[in-house]
């Protein structure tokens, strides 16, 4: 089993109000040097079985055909191994 | 890194022969030449941003603009217009000191493209007019149009649009009281996203778009620039510099409804101190478009340092600059004593506010970049003396076989059970069922002075809490009718919207408008457009409501196919109290259901004929405006004098449509009869203008009775308030219940 | 005499102007505070008002929650002041942690305006006097995040203390304002913290104070009369 993970951000010259208006808030709470902020989602996709080419392929138009909005977003798929079943 | 040196207005002089991508940006070739006559050279890039931007179809009405003029030609005798067309947006007398301003304009494409986005940012421009006249937004109305209601891509556009303007209006804390929504396969791929915005002034507090007084600052204040909506820009930077920069640029504008927020409070913030001398908002054609048009309505020139621009993107040239659409920024002129002042009340709001510029006492608007001069034109080469055509238009071929395809003669229900399925299917059908799921998506509350909301007949604001002065604004357009006769189409339109008004108990005073039309190069959608306009601008006139402004979109078609033609318009009203308002619900058992005006067999673009038979063909209903003036005063009077305590006006479903809005919105039914001289399917499913329904109390029939006779308005006692069914006596009943599940169901089925 | 009752402008707030005539309809006299301000100006009570402060963005009152006149609320709430939050006043109240749980997005991702069916649960606290415990009211419910969510042991603490002040009344039809319209664990609409003073609640009791406007009910309108009579002790 492994988690698949899907950043969605949306693309550098599109306007994030919500990251701004954090940014902004920042220097009240004391946090300077802080000259950016974006905000953006994060999906994690258990996947039954292996993760191979084909899953990921399919995953990737998931992203860029549901996930994501490509008119204004852009994102990064990842596999990320689920750790070890016992310790 | 090499670059290529600053396209100066010296370097433009010295390099007469550099090719410039003119026709990449949409200008035509005699247009181009235009701009070099004009300037005496050619432009530089800066420059040739500025003038096909401001010459587009979009921001210079250049097809419409020999049309749009019998607006003015033909405006009636109005003592209420206190600023009419020309203006961000037109103002309003209401009395007792107050001004409203209000107006209505598209974003159709943006909300194909990216339906949140698009209708949000819809929202935002008209609100930014709205407060650049110097009034407080109050209320929001959004005339939507969608293709076929069971199309998948409806189902992607529509929550999106909805999502979109809720997120954004009610963020701004303006309550959305009136609209529609209408569904047909004509508007797939060219939805209609319609935004109205109505404001409140004192006379006093009226601004104007306009910078006089040489060495009066420009400040630039919201919103910092970056890229948004310069697709055509972009071409210019490639020219002009490597590609070591993003080579996208967004054609997508992103709102954020809480900057336009603080730009609304800090913007009366300084109105009330008397620190504007004059405002413009920034919306299609940004910063071009804000200095040409307050440079050129103003006395003098206008200096502009570019670079002191806050951007969002730092790798913007100076052609970007001047065309970014970035949301959320306005321009205002301020003397030089109170510019601090302006920047202190920014300050308060958060509001990034820049002095960008001068205006200067000669006649030229200059802009500079790094030192050097960019810009250098005369303001109104650029914002008023862009090219205006006469493109050639022509009745099309088909329109007589459209006419003659008579709807009348479609079968009608032969058997009562028929007629009974037949208004199930049609109070169930997309365009006549209950849209509360998607007005429910809208705050109608804020602001604390809402008296009637959708699906009122028209939307009604308190301006003054002591008097109760309000306004109402309704928003009607019919493009079915408009196809069979787009001339009788406009006149429907605002004879609707105008009863709608009068129907609350507000009078009608001025009118604003949305025309959504094809393509101009199209003679025959270009016949449409000059057909509706000539219908709109002569029924103004005889109605006596001048035209204050409205917008233009043409191009919604997807190849050769045209939408409907569909001018949207709307009517404000005044009502001296709103404790008279008029709502649509049946109040109280007992009382009697008046039908005022004629019933004519008129089935030609109707819902019915489009729910049951799919069928668009023969004429629209008969206009008659002094018709319509009669009833409005009486629907006026009635509320004044306390002699009904609801009302409905009739248009697209008819009688039946009305009764059961009203009986499902009183939670209480009524017992109709068919009048002499009608046949029960005439009388609900007609069309016929010129109509309303009013519930009047017993004890007052004689005197409404009395009205009508000595004012000669035809008034037929049809029923009475009762019960829990709406019956058609000899012929059905329906449950409210099972009213209700047809009408209430559909929407949330097909879209939530 | 009368009492003067705060209304904290928060950038993004949109309601302020509507709670200040509401308290003026009540009879008490609405003073305006400004979030920058640290100073409440000795008022008697506070209200925070709806609207999207600072867009929402980040959380519904998460950002407003760090604002200096948010330190003077949190440490005279704590002594004992009236507040009340309305809607995002609610959000920054239990951001600010003076209400327990939180406030997510509505269970049908949409926002929703309506007249909602309310029972008054609580009836002893700052806010709710003039109420009946019991009570069936309509007041207007217009949110994006109005989900009341906490764990199960601050649920039935919240139950077993009387702190649930509002519920949502599920019986009967959506059309009358009936039903649970966020997906609010156990109907919740409005609580209150131990003492009482302090009550957050989302729908919004301004929009139901005048027979014209709105929905045309008044059922608001004791919110307002109920901290006055308290406060003047009437």
């Amino acid at each position: 089993m492994a988690r698949v993970v899907v950043d969605v951000m949306l693309k550098p010259e599109i306007l994030d109000p919500q990251g701004q208006a954090v940014q902004r808030a920042l220097p009240r709470l004391g946090f300077a040097g802080i000259s950016d902020v974006r905000q953006g989602k994060r999906f994690e996709l258990e996947v039954d079985g292996p993760v191979d080419e084909a899953v990921l392929a399919r995953i990737h138009d998931l992203a860029e055909s549901f996930l994501a909005n490509t008119v204004i977003e852009d994102f990064i798929v990842k596999v990320e191994e689920v750790a070890e079943a016992a310790k | 890194m090499s670059r290529t040196p600053l396209d100066t207005v010296e370097h433009a002089t010295a390099t007469p022969d550099v090719e410039l991508p003119w026709a990449e940006l949409g200008l035509k070739e005699d247009e181009y030449e235009r701009v070099v006559e004009i300037l005496g050279r050619r432009p530089t890039g800066a420059e040739l941003a500025m003038y096909s931007v401001m010459w587009s179809e979009h921001c210079s009405y250049k097809s419409s603009k020999v049309h749009l003029r019998q607006f003015g030609e033909k405006a009636p005798e109005s003592d209420a217009l206190l600023v009419g067309i020309g203006e961000n947006a037109g103002v309003v007398d209401v009395g007792q000191g107050y001004a409203v301003t209000f107006k209505v304009e598209s974003h159709n494409h943006p909300s194909y493209v990216e339906p949140y986005q698009g209708a949000a940012t819809g929202v935002g421009g008209i609100v930014r007019d709205i407060i650049a006249m110097g009034a407080r937004p109050v209320a929001v109305v959004d005339p939507l149009r969608f293709g076929a209601a069971d199309h998948p891509d409806t189902k992607r556009v529509l929550p999106g649009v909805v999502a979109g303007i809720g997120g954004y209006g009610n963020c701004l804390g303006l309550p959305n009281i009136g609209g529609e929504v209408v569904f047909d396969s004509c508007y797939q791929g060219n939805p209609l996203v319609n935004a109205g915005a109505i404001g409140v002034m004192r006379h006093e507090d009226i601004h104007l778009a306009k910078a006089s007084g040489a060495g009066n600052k420009v400040i630039l204040y919201g919103a910092r620039t970056g890229g948004d909506g310069i697709g055509g820009a972009s071409i210019l930077a490639s020219e002009t510099f490597d590609d070591a920069k993003p080579s996208k640029r967004p054609a997508v504008q992103v709102g954020d409804p809480f900057q336009e927020k603080l730009l609304i409070e800090c913007t009366l913030e300084a109105f009330r101190e008397k620190l504007v001398v004059g405002i413009q908002d920034l919306g299609a054609a940004g910063l071009s478009c804000a200095t040409s048009e307050l440079a050129s309505n103003g006395s003098g020139g206008m200096l502009v340092t570019l670079d002191d621009v806050p951007l969002r993107d730092s790798t913007l040239s100076p052609e970007e600059i001047l065309m970014s659409e970035s949301q959320e920024r306005m321009c205002a002129v301020v003397e030089p004593e109170k510019v601090d002042r302006f920047l202190e009340i920014c300050e308060k709001w958060d509001v990034i506010a820049t002095v960008i510029g001068e205006v200067t006492d000669g006649d030229r608007l200059e802009i500079f970049w790094h030192g050097e001069k960019i810009v250098d034109v005369d303001p109104r080469t650029v914002a008023h003396d862009g090219p205006v055509y006469e493109r050639p238009y022509a009745r099309p071929d088909w329109q007589d076989t459209l006419q003659a395809d008579d709807a009348n003669k479609l079968p009608r229900p032969a058997t009562s059970e028929e007629l009974k399925d037949q208004v199930l299917k049609l109070v169930g059908s997309p365009n006549q069922a209950s849209k509360k799921w998607i007005t429910q998506q809208y705050d109608h509350f804020v602001q604390g002075n809402t008296v009637l909301a959708q699906p009122e007949d028209s939307g009604m604001i308190r301006v003054d809490e002591e008097s109760g002065l309000g306004v109402a604004i309704a928003t009607d357009g019919n493009g079915r009718y408009a196809k069979l006769d787009p001339y009788a189409g406009a006149q429907l339109a605002l004879a609707e919207a105008y009863r709608n008004v009068a129907t609350t108990g507000a009078k009608p005073l001025a009118v604003s408008d949305c025309l959504n039309f094809g393509s101009p190069e199209d003679p025959a959608v270009m016949w449409q457009f000059a057909e509706a306009v000539r219908g709109l601008a002569d029924a103004c006139l005889q109605l006596g409501t001048p035209v204050t402004g409205g917008n233009v979109s043409l191009y919604n078609q997807t190849g050769e196919v045209a939408i409907h033609p569909t001018p949207v318009v709307a009517v404000l009203g005044v009502i001296d109290d709103v404790a008279r308002r008029t709502p649509v619900a049946f109040q109280e058992e007992g009382q009697l259901i008046y039908l005022l005006g004629d019933t004519r067999e008129e089935f030609g673009g109707s819902a019915w004929s489009q729910v049951v038979h799919d069928h668009l063909g023969g004429l629209p209903p008969q206009v008659d405006l002094e018709r319509e003036r009669l009833l409005a005063e009486i629907l006026i009077s009635a509320s004044r004098d306390g002699m009904i305590d609801s009302a409905h006006d009739l248009s697209d479903g008819g009688l039946i449509q009305a009764v059961v809005e009203s009986a499902l919105l009183g939670g209480k039914g009524a017992r109709l009869v068919v009048p002499d001289g009608l046949d029960a399917f005439t009388l609900l499913f007609s069309e016929s203008a010129g109509r309303a329904i009013v519930a009047v109390p017993r004890s007052e029939e004689v005197r409404f009775n009395d009205m009508c006779g000595a004012r000669g308005l035809p008034a037929t006692r049809i029923g009475v308030v009762d019960g829990d069914a709406v019956e058609i006596q000899g012929e059905f009943a329906l449950t409210l219940q099972e009213l209700r599940t047809a009408h209430e169901e559909t929407i949330p089925a097909l879209l939530a | 005499m009368t009492a003067r009752i705060g209304v904290v402008t928060f950038p993004g707030s949109l309601d302020d102007r509507d709670t200040q005539r509401a308290i003026r309809l009540a009879g008490a006299e609405p003073v305006a505070l400004w979030h920058k301000d640290k100073d409440l100006k000795q008022v008697d009570a506070v209200v925070l008002p709806g609207g999207f402060s600072y867009g929402d963005y980040l959380r519904a009152g998460a950002i407003s929650r760090f604002s200096p006149v948010m330190e003077s609320v949190i440490e005279q709430a704590r002594a004992g002041l009236p507040v009340l939050g309305i809607c995002n006043g609610f959000q920054v109240l239990t951001e600010a942690h003076l209400l327990p749980g939180a406030m997510l997005g509505n269970n049908h991702l949409h926002f929703i305006c309506r007249d909602q069916k309310l029972r008054v649960e609580n009836a002893q606290t700052a806010w709710t006097g003039d109420y009946r415990a019991g009570q069936e009211i309509h007041i207007p419910l217009k949110n994006m995040d109005g989900r009341y969510v906490a764990d199960a042991y601050t649920l039935d603490e919240l139950e077993a203390e009387g702190r649930v002040v509002f519920r949502y009344l599920v019986r009967g039809e959506a059309a009358d304002g009936y039903g649970n319209p966020n997906g609010s664990l156990r109907d919740i609409a409005g609580i209150t913290n131990e003492a009482g003073n302090v009550v957050g609640l989302m729908p919004h009791p301004e929009h139901a104070v005048e027979p014209l406007i709105g929905t045309g009910r008044t059922d608001g309108l004791p919110f307002f009369t109920s901290i006055l009579k308290k406060l003047v002790g009437a």
